[in-house]
């Protein structure tokens, strides 16, 4: 038997990974939901999902954490992807922990409610009983993730201890928890964002409008370009003018950057993330700059 | 640092993945060597250079501290140390890499037994100055305990020994004299500066008696695609599909990821431990597809032509080679705990996707991973332990022995109490059994 005929490639190897993740995830966990913000990430998890379980239903429902502060063509694209699966969709929203008095909003032109969304997804856990959630994070983003689990153990305040991590051995995933406790999985932990764009353009995925170059009023600040919109307030000296941009992620329109680029398909924004010399995160995201460890505070405070 | 040698990040879709382990501590030059093949490779980006630039600077490094790529948590940058497994990717047009990179010292040995067992490859990086140290033994002990097919022995800093190949043929031999104790096959050896660059990722003129590959060609070339079990079938099932939609309404399929052999339609197999028999009436793909066949590590789900009973956490296997059905085996045991494993001591065992009762029948011996002589007359193993053990389980399994099949030749054994994975087991025979 020739061993070179049954080689499968980088992608399809990662692949069959995170379909063997999910699927121990839903047959070890009483009630997962799959974190669904609208990105690039979280639609190939979808996909991967759909490879899981297909002819059948998901064994879990979909989840947005909806800051209010999102690209409408971002929400737009939600609510389509999931009818388009049949899926059953959760919004859980951060305005409503604002009006709720759970979190209180941030002011000035730097506000953000980035943080604010941690306590909302905490919230939205708890109230629906969910003790597993799929986030599409990737350990190529940043330090701290390079060191979490795929399976990330949450204690009831939703915090990860970095120092007290189960070891992972093989592909034998140990998913048992304690009332109270939740788990955070990350199928696609051994991709990067190239993979992610290479996977997108094999499987022919949809991705929302934002990803290509489109015109779009912007400003400058920080050295990153911001969408002009009614979330941010513009600080003196800042004067938006017009740009083709695209977004490398999709988070918030208060602190997600654009980059300045012409790549209006696919194999244009493929061969854009080949040549990037610049981390998406670096590039695009504002909530990362705060401290050298914004990304482990953050996550110990319960954060994906 | 210069920036590279030119070389496309964006590898063509056709790339295969290859997983490498390296351990070592923080003076032997790993951090160096990782950031060599990150840099040479495009995979480290211009803000985290400079991120690290501005940390080394604060630090007062004196240097730009490329360890400092790796130490992600603020526990290992304020101490200097690491901590866990880290994992970094990086890819030429012609592979894709994940690095588990863990810490060498003794008391990291489970973190180095956990980024062991899924490597293709072991790096092994020797100080040409020191030579063969007890780290680098424990090193390549662990990597042919979990049977890593390839290993790869860097003798570094050959620039501090005036590239000298008398150095390197007498490091080359002590350590053949002591692999030769252990159970690898394929052992390269690879004279290299990391700091300079030589043999990383090009040829180096400062050692033209070496007639091998740079480090880089190496890894890119190995044979990796025979390393799998492709005879004997086997398919631990860990989700039953069953739409009873009324488009789908009979459709009934056994999800799971192939862990040996190649799978076809019509194939006949059986289910363990029942030992009921069917054949495969066809093998979905979850995107709409029939595939013709299936092998590892594809994800797929199975259809068969009649009714038998499955489960998740049965196995189905081929007609030929089954795998030992058993609740007794021998294996080898790597400790991961405080608390220790004692005879009589009681746990969950997980193998493949089935969870189960075990208990310790008898602790044969311990295992001192530097010397690697058997003691047997330890009563315990303790934290990073290394062990031979005899179980029994709960339910029975059907286990391969780990050097036929890595997937179904190994369990991880869970503390009932806390939850936590408290030990990784390498089964070494089964135990005939009485009926």
């Amino acid at each position: 038997m020739n061993a070179a005929h049954f080689e499968l490639s980088h992608l399809r190897a990662l692949e069959a990974e995170a379909i063997h993740i999910m699927r121990e995830v839903a047959a070890e966990l009483e009630r997962p939901v799959l974190l669904f913000s609208g990105g690039k990430d979280s639609i190939v998890l979808l996909r991967i999902a759909e490879k899981a379980f297909r002819p059948g239903r998901f064994p879990f429902p979909v989840m947005h954490v909806d800051t209010g502060h999102n690209f409408p063509e971002v929400i737009e694209f939600r609510d389509r992807r999931v009818a388009e699966l049949g899926e059953r969709l959760v919004v859980a929203s951060v305005q409503e922990s604002i009006d709720a008095g759970r979190v209180v909003e941030e002011t000035g032109p730097r506000a953000s409610r980035n943080r604010l969304q941690t306590i909302t997804l905490l919230d939205a856990l708890e109230e629906h009983g969910f003790d597993a959630a799929f986030g599409g994070a990737r350990r190529d983003e940043e330090r701290a993730r390079a060191k979490e689990r795929v399976f990330s153990f949450r204690d009831d305040f939703g915090q990860w201890n970095p120092k007290v991590q189960r070891p992972e051995l093989w592909s034998l995933y140990n998913g048992r928890i304690r009332r109270g406790e939740h788990v955070r999985v990350f199928p696609i932990s051994n991709w990067t964002e190239l993979d992610v764009w290479q996977y997108i353009a094999e499987e022919r995925l949809e991705v929302p409008s934002i990803y290509f170059a489109h015109p779009r009023e912007v400003f400058r600040r920080d050295g990153m370009l911001y969408a002009a919109s009614d979330f941010v307030e513009l600080i003196d000296g800042e004067e938006p003018f017009d740009a083709s941009i695209r977004y490398r992620t999709v988070g918030d329109m208060s602190c997600t950057g654009a980059v300045e680029s012409g790549a209006a398909t696919l194999e244009a924004v493929v061969a854009e993330i080949a040549a990037s010399r610049i981390t998406e995160r670096g590039e695009t995201r504002a909530d990362d700059r705060v401290t050298e460890a914004a990304m482990e505070d953050r996550k110990r405070e319960g954060y994906f | 640092m210069a920036l590279g040698n030119g070389k496309v990040p964006g590898a063509p879709r056709t790339t295969e993945l290859l997983r490498l382990a390296t351990a070592g501590s923080v003076d032997d030059g790993k951090s160096t060597l990782i950031g060599r093949l990150l840099f040479d490779s495009k995979a480290i980006f211009e803000d985290q250079l400079e991120h690290v630039e501005a940390a080394s600077e604060r630090r007062g490094d004196g240097h730009v501290n490329l360890a400092l790529l790796t130490d992600g948590l603020r526990a290992e940058r304020e101490q200097g140390i690491t901590i866990d497994v880290a994992y970094r990717y990086f890819a030429t047009p012609k592979r894709r890499f994940i690095i588990a990179d863990t810490p060498g010292h003794e008391q990291y040995t489970r973190n180095m037994v956990t980024g062991a067992s899924t490597a293709d490859l072991s790096l092994v990086l020797l100080d040409a100055r020191h030579g063969v140290l007890e780290q680098s033994r424990r090193h390549a002990f662990i990597s042919s305990l979990l049977r890593i097919p390839h290993l790869v022995v860097c003798i570094n800093k050959m620039d501090l020994v005036d590239h000298d190949e008398a150095v390197f043929e007498r490091i080359v031999e002590e350590f053949s004299d002591f692999a030769a104790r252990l159970d690898v096959t394929d052992v390269t050896f690879i004279p290299i500066s990391a700091l300079h660059g030589d043999n990383v990722v090009d040829r180096s003129e400062h050692m033209p008696w070496y007639n091998g590959p740079s480090l880089l060609y190496h890894l890119e070339h190995v044979t990796i695609a025979a390393d799998r079990n492709l005879s004997d079938v086997r398919f631990p099932v860990q989700w039953v599909i069953r739409p009873q939609s009324d488009e789908h309404h009979d459709h009934r399929a056994y999800a799971g990821q192939v862990a040996g052999g190649v799978l076809h339609p019509g194939d006949e197999i059986a289910v363990l431990p029942s030992g009921r028999t069917a054949r495969i009436a066809a093998i979905d793909d979850g995107a709409g597809t029939e595939l013709e066949q299936a092998f590892p590590p594809m994800s797929v789900s199975l259809r068969l032509d009649a009714e038998v009973d499955v489960s998740r956490g049965d196995i189905i296997v081929g007609a030929e080679d089954p795998p030992a059905v058993t609740r007794q085996f021998e294996a080898i045991v790597c400790w991961m705990a405080d608390a220790p494993l004692r005879e009589r001591g009681r746990y969950l065992l997980k193998h493949t996707t089935r969870t189960t009762k075990a208990q310790v029948v008898r602790l044969a011996h311990r295992i001192d991973v530097n010397s690697l002589r058997h003691d047997e007359t330890a009563t315990e193993l303790g934290l990073n332990d290394i062990g031979r053990v005899h179980l029994r389980t709960g339910d029975q399994l059907a286990v391969d022995r780990y050097s036929r099949n890595r997937s179904t030749g190994s369990f991880i054994l869970i503390d009932e109490s806390t939850n936590d994975t408290i030990g990784a087991g390498m089964i070494v025979a089964a135990v005939k059994q009485s009926p």
